[in-house]
């Protein structure tokens, strides 16, 4: 079997330090350059829960042909302290080389001693470093420059001008050095990529989509949704509200969906919890909402910095009472995008809660990316005003859809209630009326199931081996399974962007006929291989399970997979 | 029923209706004061929103014809920023009780009051439970016997008012359900305050409360408004703790603070459902993440 790391055409630089040493502003500045020149990218961040000090990284695996997950082995390691370079020793390459200041003491592997004193201010140190690793990956000087003026558009002359010396030294520097490096082959691609992360691309999506209202309460790693919307309020027209609490949070957002903007939330595990009976106010009042959880380690506060999928049952049964929902899980930057926009159209037609489900790692994973076509997403059309009151905000349909006015933009009272209500929206106890409002409102799962998005596979036809997973871990599954491939076994990969509700006839046929079926999940227990026991009666007799905090990576997959299962 | 919008709004046009409600309770008076401010303002019932929590008072919109979103308990308020925000030609009532808005939602009213957003807040206060049928409220008295505190309630009452003020709310008035008219007149003044209002409306329990009963209102409440200027600050901070056999009604206290969906540029065109999405804008903000 191969490993992901002797893929010719992709290596890993990993920049590692404390909170606070300029981390993430030179990786960030390094991954645009790159995508600029037309190199592919997925850059993890790793950081710890604090604002100085501890263990950070940020792991930019950079290649010249399209990649999709992270990975282990390290070709770069950028040490901006000691500490760095001792957690990550285990993790080096073949070949790798080491970057470090000439006043570390690091032996027994190939490093380059920088003199970054001499190359930088004290607080440019970091570009230096930045400099550095370009030069020594072949990025031409302009490149890094251009990205740094775009970095600070003009503000911080004097800090700008300190980092463009610092690059500029660090070029002069290196040239003059003998650097024995593995360099990647120059990239193909002559199209002008954008750089995204999962909430850039999902918060793009959902302004697509025409989103208006957005409120929140910080909490990590959901919170770069809202400050993107924020970011762009003022041309896009959008209200965002920092509220007092996450139960604020999301009865903002149905009051103003009620009110007829399309309205979001997005938080995390302990702030979802927060917002759960008003899930089922959603789903009693038929407002639409779209919720956005990005999951992270739990119970309680976890690991509030790392990743997981661990809340997928949550999310599922969240919300007291039976009443439908849509669940999607999106499996790459570009899926947040597009789903972000199928999110809202599902809660516009449906008029109810729906969400998407992501996690840290996708939240935060920044991604090289082809700037999306905005079409105009398909809207249904306002419903005929009735000619005459009483308007029926809850008229039984055919469908369980019920007509949808907006008060004050009506002539029409419209009038919707949390307690059972008849047809017009008035409280009622009435057992018959609450019968057909259960009815009612079941129904529109059918509509939600005939819009369901199908499971995609890839593959060998007929696989012997068929890897299943659903939201972030999608590339490092689809991944580890073309190196499988590669190995002589005939393998698939089936990815659920869509977890509920589960239409078996999308998946049931390939689940069956593959000789061994196995769940990757970042939880504990298996949770989507349960559910979908529960909903077709297949037992999914295979795990690879992971909920250490890190993401998955194909080599991850690879070391777990049941014996005797690949050649 | 339906009217063309140049005929004046009358009493009739928010309807008469069943309701749920003890014989003597204070929300008829309340419900008589709401309609008849509607009416003073000259409101359409289309374009008034009302939101409520949950508990007696919280049925009170069902029982008048207007937009309503009757929502969970304790989260009238931020259904109703929300829809402020989503449509600032709406007129935002919200009508609850002391517990719904005290209690459960407590820290909603705080925050409405820091932002200031005009919605105008109804509190049907009887300082008990009526819905659960008879535990102390936020607002109960010390020493208060109930079921459920059957040797007195042991904690200090909640000071709407007194929170209100040295919050330096938008507008903190106290009515009574036993005075409908002064009553309706704090609740058009209200509705016309451009900020936040709390109103915060004594009324008796019939069925629960057998301290703070409609004598012991009635004995008690005396207008201030020939004595009192609300933008005295201070004079409405020393009202707001008079609580014995003087309990003072009216506007204790009012500022022009602009009011919160003011400061949003994106609800300055109208309401946010008719805005368009700015495709061409979108695609220079999606370039820029080159």
């Amino acid at each position: 079997m191969t490993n992901a790391n002797e893929q010719p055409n992709a290596l890993q630089v990993v920049i590692g330090g404390e909170a606070g040493q300029g981390l993430v502003t030179i990786s960030e500045l390094l991954c645009r350059s790159l995508v600029r020149a037309g190199y592919h990218i997925v850059a993890t961040q790793s950081y710890m829960s604090r604002i100085r000090g501890g263990h950070n990284t940020f792991a930019i695996r950079v290649a010249s042909a399209p990649i999709a997950a992270p990975q282990e082995p390290i070709d770069l390691l950028v040490a901006l302290n000691a500490d760095t370079f001792q957690r990550h020793r285990p993790e080096l390459a073949p070949g790798a080389l080491v970057i470090a200041d000439e006043k570390e003491d690091i032996r027994d592997v190939p490093v380059l001693n920088v003199p970054f004193e001499r190359l930088a201010s004290k607080t440019a140190e970091n570009m230096a470093a930045c400099g550095i690793v370009g030069a020594i990956l072949g990025l031409e000087r302009a490149t890094l420059e251009h990205a740094l003026e775009s970095f600070f558009d003009g503000k911080h002359p004097e800090g700008a001008e300190d980092n463009r010396k610092a690059i500029s030294s660090a070029y002069d520097w290196i040239g003059a050095q003998k650097v024995a490096f593995r360099n990647l082959p120059a990239p193909p691609r002559s199209a002008a990529p954008i750089m995204l992360n999962g909430n850039e691309a999902l918060a793009l999506g959902a302004l697509n989509a025409g989103v208006k209202f957005c409120a929140f309460y910080p909490m990590t790693p959901a919170t770069t949704v809202p400050l993107t919307l924020i970011k762009h309020a003022g041309k896009m027209g959008t209200v965002v509200e920092q509220a007092e609490d996450e139960i604020a949070a999301i009865n903002m957002a149905i009051g103003a969906s009620f009110a007829g903007a399309p309205a979001m939330v997005a938080t995390s595990g302990g702030g979802f919890a927060l917002m759960v009976e008003s899930v089922s106010l959603a789903g009693m009042t038929e407002t639409p909402v779209v919720i956005v959880v990005a999951q992270r380690p739990a119970p309680a506060t976890g690991l509030p910095t790392r990743t997981e999928q661990a809340d997928l049952e949550f999310v599922l049964h969240a919300g007291h009472g039976e009443f439908p929902r849509a669940i999607l899980t999106p499996g790459s930057v570009e899926e947040c995008f597009e789903l972000a926009q199928k999110a809202f159209l599902l809660a516009d037609r449906y008029q109810g809660p729906v969400f998407l489900l992501t996690d840290q790692f996708l939240a935060d994973t920044y991604r090289d990316i082809v700037p999306f076509t905005l079409d105009t997403p398909p809207h249904w059309p306002a419903p005929p005003e009735p000619d005459n009151p009483p308007y029926k905000r809850y008229a039984l349909t055919e469908t369980g859809i019920s007509p949808r006015l907006i008060p004050g933009l009506s002539r029409h009272r419209v009038v919707a209630d949390s307690d059972e209500h008849t047809e017009d929206g008035h409280i009622t106890e009435d057992l018959d009326v609450r019968r057909a409002m259960v009815e009612k409102r079941l129904h529109k799962m059918l509509g939600l199931e005939a819009e369901v998005s199908p499971p995609v596979f890839q593959g060998d036809a007929h696989p012997d081996l068929l890897l299943v997973s659903w939201g972030s871990s999608r590339g490092a599954v689809e991944e580890a399974a073309a190196i499988v491939r590669a190995g002589g076994t005939r393998a698939g990969t089936l990815h659920f962007p869509q977890v509920w509700p589960l239409v078996p006839k999308h998946f049931l046929d390939t689940l069956t006929s593959a000789p061994t079926v196995v769940a990757i999940e970042g939880n504990a227990t298996g949770q989507f291989a349960r559910l979908i026991r529960a909903e077709t009666g297949f037992h999914i007799p295979h795990h690879v399970l992971r909920y250490d905090g890190l993401p998955f990576t194909p080599e991850y997959i690879l070391r777990r997979l049941p014996h005797g299962t690949t050649a | 029923m339906e009217q063309p919008p140049d005929t004046p709004v009358t009493l009739p046009d928010y309807g008469e209706y069943e309701t749920a409600w003890c014989p003597g309770c204070g929300n008829f008076g309340i419900l008589k004061a709401v309609k008849q401010a509607l009416v003073a303002c000259q409101l359409r019932p289309e374009s008034v929103l009302f939101v409520s929590g949950i508990g007696q008072a919280a049925k009170a919109p069902h029982y008048l014809n207007a937009n309503l979103f009757n929502g969970l308990h304790g989260r009238a308020l931020p259904v109703a920023t929300g829809a402020k925000l989503a449509n600032r030609a709406l007129t935002v009532i919200v009508e609850s009780g002391d517990g719904c808005l005290y209690g459960e939602g407590g820290n909603h009213l705080i925050a409405a009051i820091r932002r200031n957003i005009h919605v105008t807040v109804l509190t049907h206060n009887n300082q008990i439970y009526g819905l659960t049928k008879g535990q102390a409220s936020p607002t109960s008295m010390e020493g208060f016997v109930t079921k459920a505190q059957p040797d007195g309630v042991h904690s200090q009452p909640f000071n709407p008012m007194a929170t209100a003020v040295a919050m330096k709310a938008g507008f903190a008035a106290r009515g009574f359900s036993g005075m409908p008219d002064h009553l309706a007149g704090l609740i058009q003044a209200g509705i016309n305050h451009p900020g936040f209002a709390l109103i915060d409306i004594l009324q008796p329990c019939v069925s629960f409360n057998k301290v703070n009963t409609f004598a012991w209102y009635k004995s008690r409440c005396r207008d201030v408004a020939n004595t009192h200027d609300p933008a005295n600050w201070e004079a409405a901070m020393k009202l707001a703790f008079q609580w014995d056999d003087w309990i003072p009604v009216g506007i204790l206290y009012k500022n022009d603070r602009a009011p919160f969906e003011s400061y949003f540029p994106a609800c300055a065109p109208g309401p946010l459902a008719e805005q368009p999405v700015d495709r061409n804008a979108l695609r220079q903000i999606l370039l820029s993440y080159a």
